[in-house]
């Protein structure tokens, strides 16, 4: 099918700085050098900021994952969930209109779109509020007809109560997702036929509507404090902060045993929960988060904010146990060291009265006293010595971008990188924008002092060659 | 009928406490690391045991394909996919377990990565399972922070990893090829086979994809011994099933059931009945868009496996996906929207899928009119014959198959259509 981009363009895109944190977060899933498999996510994270995949948009993911724009493009218009023009601002509908829906009713459901929203598919109502489109099977067939809004499945509908979803979702209300007809999940309308010696009282929602409920953000433009995503795969205590990305690129074993450094300060201070480390390893938490330009600051304690921001109902997440609470206990647990006590509620009121605003605060300030981030920042030189520069590509994980930043920073010659101490490094990965980390994952400092001596490594013999570039 | 104490997905309603601690309450995660010592030989001899066949469609054997996978390590890591990228019209059951009873599966990956030498996992969830995704991100967590998982996994002396990944609404990406594809970053387009994913699979390392209802019976599965598993439903076709209803019976509903159950006997147990009663009942589709329909008589004594749908009705069990229409559905109109549905989900790799499946829905586009002549009935199915065979996948065939299935079954349905316009034209 034919997709292509939308005529008009908006200028620039940037991800939000927890959107930020997030895809940098999601990167971390994958191999070393096999970070274009997080393309997916972090495109449809564009869309859910934006609404729509935006060329802006494209490019950034691109430019983050060292992708070919085409690649990137091309991933865009072959996938069907992303939107390659404008949706409406309150909701996009997805009614699915497949074989088992059509025959329950789906297509009522679709005249109705026509009827409240617009007359043609994908085309923006009058007020701007809310367009519509036809998807294939949305997996949701015993509750069939149904329909999804924004994150949320509305199920077991009729066309009258789906002409009210409309018309609330209008007016500005969320309405309760999940089954509308009175069910809880998949079971039998009529009652349980199976399952039932394990009868053990119900949860109020079934797990979808249970999360929809309470972290309310079913039609919201997610900006990332939402649901953090917590990498624990980098280590036990880790944050989901870049920090701990870096840390994780770097080696998880290597930090286990470094030296006082930074990275390791970082790590015992989220120890902190079990170790129950002393108010100095709370200070260093402290100082460490302040510095980290891109560490969403109060992230695990902005949903309570969110939910004085947009009224919508949810508890403090005990109700379903871990689910609805796991982003708390991450900070709730390093809470109960002394110091750091203060800190997250801190945040988190102050996230309340001030919403979102509030998540992005301390970054700002970060970065407003750049070079940000830890770390000493090497020596560099204004120009190439003799005005010839090295040739920096032939370092694996280098590509044509990344040396003309390195340029750019002032770095031109193999044995200025092979001299980088730790602290050094530390600066460079921090400041390495969309690339952060890359240069200590990759170990650039080996493959420069081999390459500043004349050596040859595997990889530049092939970009010798022509293979690579 | 299936005693719930036989039944596997304990909490597949969601009614139940769906933490960790719930799940360990409901005999989850329990004597994990006992059971990888056993070794990976009796992990993968026991699931050979239980005739346990892949439960996202083509029915393969589950322990045959994990004896697939190189025993020795050449360097190269091993991955373990589990493809719940669950787009097949009418399937609905793998969605119940990873929001409801998520631990079933990150336990099942656990045990079948050892037993495939893999120390990674990826699990690749359609776009559109948002909620789900989160719940079973929630649900990876919780078993991350209880050490279940991660280095030395439940303390089995396994590191093992597993990462949550997701696709943006391609129904081929559920091809286990195109799902590799996807999952490096990729238009999911499938891949020539061979080499097989278990020789040159993700990232070109050996692989193996696995249905996430096959894997997340498999701990029940050694914890109970093979043997149990055998003993449900017919020789070939064994074990328990989560049968997936929708459509015109009078509560459509998800249920786990034993194999080889009575169609009768499952649609009176757990669905009420067929909307109207048995007379109304004018056509099944019994596992997923992909088989071909049978007519609503031929069904009623149908036993839902394996081998009695395809060998006796011509269809397939599939993925268990029934859709039930009564004799109020237009089903050249209920067939049509499925060759629709294929013409857009065609990756267009293949010339003749790329084609075919366009040209099929035009045809049935004037069938369901009954604006066509009665030769086109023949040439159309004619053409599915090309389409089948001859892609790289089995979109192709999937494609048609419904469009054959209907012919067979229906022709004096279209027939008579064609003749009613005629008459009108005539008049």
């Amino acid at each position: 099918m034919l997709r292509r981009l939308y005529h008009e363009q908006p200028e620039s895109f940037a991800f939000t700085p927890a959107n930020q944190a997030w895809a940098e977060a999601q990167i971390t899933k994958y191999p070393e050098g096999r970070q274009a498999s997080a393309v997916i996510p972090l495109l449809w994270r564009a869309q859910e900021q934006e609404g729509w995949v935006t060329r802006p948009a494209i490019e950034h993911v691109a430019n983050m994952l060292g992708m070919a724009n085409i690649r990137v493009m091309e991933v865009a218009s072959f996938y069907f969930m992303f939107q390659l023009q404008p949706v409406g601002s309150v909701a996009h509908i997805q009614v699915c209109g497949t074989t088992s829906c059509m025959i329950c009713g789906a297509e009522d459901l679709m005249a109705v779109c026509q009827e409240k929203i617009a007359p043609n598919a994908h085309e923006v109502s009058e007020d701007g509020k809310l367009s519509w489109e036809e998807v294939e099977c949305l997996g949701s067939c015993a509750n069939a007809p149904m329909a999804q809004i924004g994150k949320d499945y509305y199920e077991d509908l009729t066309a009258e109560r789906f002409g009210e979803i409309i018309d609330e979702l209008r007016a500005g209300k969320v309405p309760v997702p999940g089954p509308q007809n009175g069910r809880f999940a998949a079971e039998p309308l009529a009652g349980l036929t199976s399952l039932k010696e394990h009868e053990s009282g119900k949860t109020k929602y079934n797990a979808s509507v249970q999360r929809a409920t309470e972290i309310g953000d079913t039609v919201k433009r997610i900006d990332g404090t939402e649901v953090p995503l917590l990498t624990p795969w980098a280590g036990k205590n880790a944050t989901p902060t870049s920090k701990a990305r870096v840390e994780a690129a770097g080696g998880i074993e290597g930090a286990e045993a470094a030296t006082p450094d930074k990275p390791a300060a970082a790590k015992a201070a989220s120890e902190a929960d079990r170790a129950k480390v002393e108010g100095a390893g709370d200070v260093e938490r402290k100082a460490e988060a302040g510095k980290d330009g891109d560490s969403p600051k109060g992230q695990p304690t902005a949903p309570s904010g969110e939910a004085g921001a947009t009224g919508t109902s949810k508890g403090d997440g005990d109700s379903s146990g871990a689910e609805g609470a796991k982003p708390g206990p991450k900070a709730g647990k390093a809470d109960t060291a002394g110091e750091a006590t203060e800190q997250p509620q801190d945040a988190g009121s102050e996230a309340g009265k001030e919403g979102a605003a509030g998540a992005e605060k301390p970054s700002a300030a970060a970065s407003s006293e750049a070079p940000a981030g830890p770390g000493t920042k090497p020596e560099t030189l204004s120009e190439a010595r003799g005005g010839k520069a090295d040739d920096l590509k032939a370092i694996k994980g280098v590509g044509p971008k990344l040396e003309k930043m390195l340029n750019s920073m002032g770095f031109y010659h193999f044995d200025q990188i092979a001299k980088w101490s730790d602290d050094e490094m530390d600066w460079v990965d921090q400041n390495l924008e969309g690339f952060k980390g890359r240069a200590r994952r990759d170990e650039w400092v080996s493959q420069a002092a081999t390459l500043a001596e004349g050596g040859e490594t595997e990889f530049s013999k092939r970009v010798n060659k022509g293979d690579v570039y | 009928m299936l005693q719930d104490s036989d039944r596997i997905f304990t909490n597949v309603y969601g009614m139940h406490d769906r933490t960790l601690k719930g799940a360990q309450a409901r005999g989850h995660w329990d004597g994990t690391a006992e059971i990888i010592k056993k070794g990976r030989d009796w992990i993968v001899d026991e699931m050979k045991a239980s005739g346990l066949r892949g439960r996202g469609g083509a029915g393969f054997p589950t322990g045959l394909k994990w004896s697939f996978m190189p025993k020795e390590s050449d360097g190269r890591p091993a991955y373990l996919v589990v493809n719940a990228d669950e787009s097949e019209p009418g399937t609905c059951k793998d969605r119940e377990i990873m929001r409801h009873d998520p631990h079933t599966l990150i336990e099942g990956c656990l045990i079948a990565s050892f037993a495939m030498n893999a120390n990674t996992c990826y699990i690749y969830i359609r776009g559109e399972y948002i909620r789900e995704r989160e719940a079973l991100q929630a649900a990876i967590d919780e078993a991350y922070d209880a050490g279940l998982v991660g280095k030395n996994a439940s303390g089995s002396g396994w590191d093992f990893d597993i990462f949550l990944a997701h696709g943006a609404g391609a129904y081929i990406c559920g091809e286990e090829t195109a799902l590799l594809e996807s999952l490096e970053g990729k238009k999911g387009m499938p891949r020539m086979k061979p080499p097989f994913p278990a020789g040159a699979g993700l990232y070109g390392c050996p692989t193996t994809v696995n249905n996430v209802e096959s894997i997340a019976v498999v701990p029940t599965i050694l914890r109970r011994g093979g043997e149990w598993f055998a003993g449900f439903g017919r020789p070939n076709n064994t074990g328990t099933k989560l049968f997936a209803i929708s459509g015109h019976v009078n509560n459509p509903c998800v249920v786990e059931e034993e194999m080889s159950i009575g169609f009768e006997e499952l649609i009176e147990k757990h669905c009420g009945g067929i909307r109207g009663g048995w007379d109304n009942l004018l056509a099944v589709i019994p596992g997923g868009s992909s088989v071909p329909c049978v007519r609503g008589e031929n069904m009623r004594n149908a036993t839902m496996d394996f081998d009695y749908l395809r060998n006796e009705l011509g269809s397939g069990l599939g993925t268990a996906a029934v859709i039930v229409m009564d004799k109020n559905t237009d089903i050249i109109k209920a067939i049509w929207r499925l060759s629709k549905f294929y013409k857009h989900e065609s990756c267009g790799q293949c010339t003749p899928c790329r084609e075919g499946t366009g040209w099929m829905m035009r045809v049935m586009d004037r069938l369901v009119k009954g604006d066509a002549s009665v030769e086109e009935i023949d040439m159309l199915f004619d053409v599915t014959k090309q389409v089948e065979g001859h892609t790289i996948c089995a979109l192709g065939d999937a494609a048609a198959w419904p469009i054959q299935g209907l012919i067979r079954n229906f022709r004096d349905v279209i027939e008579d259509r064609i003749k009613h316009k005629r008459a009108i034209a005539a008049e």
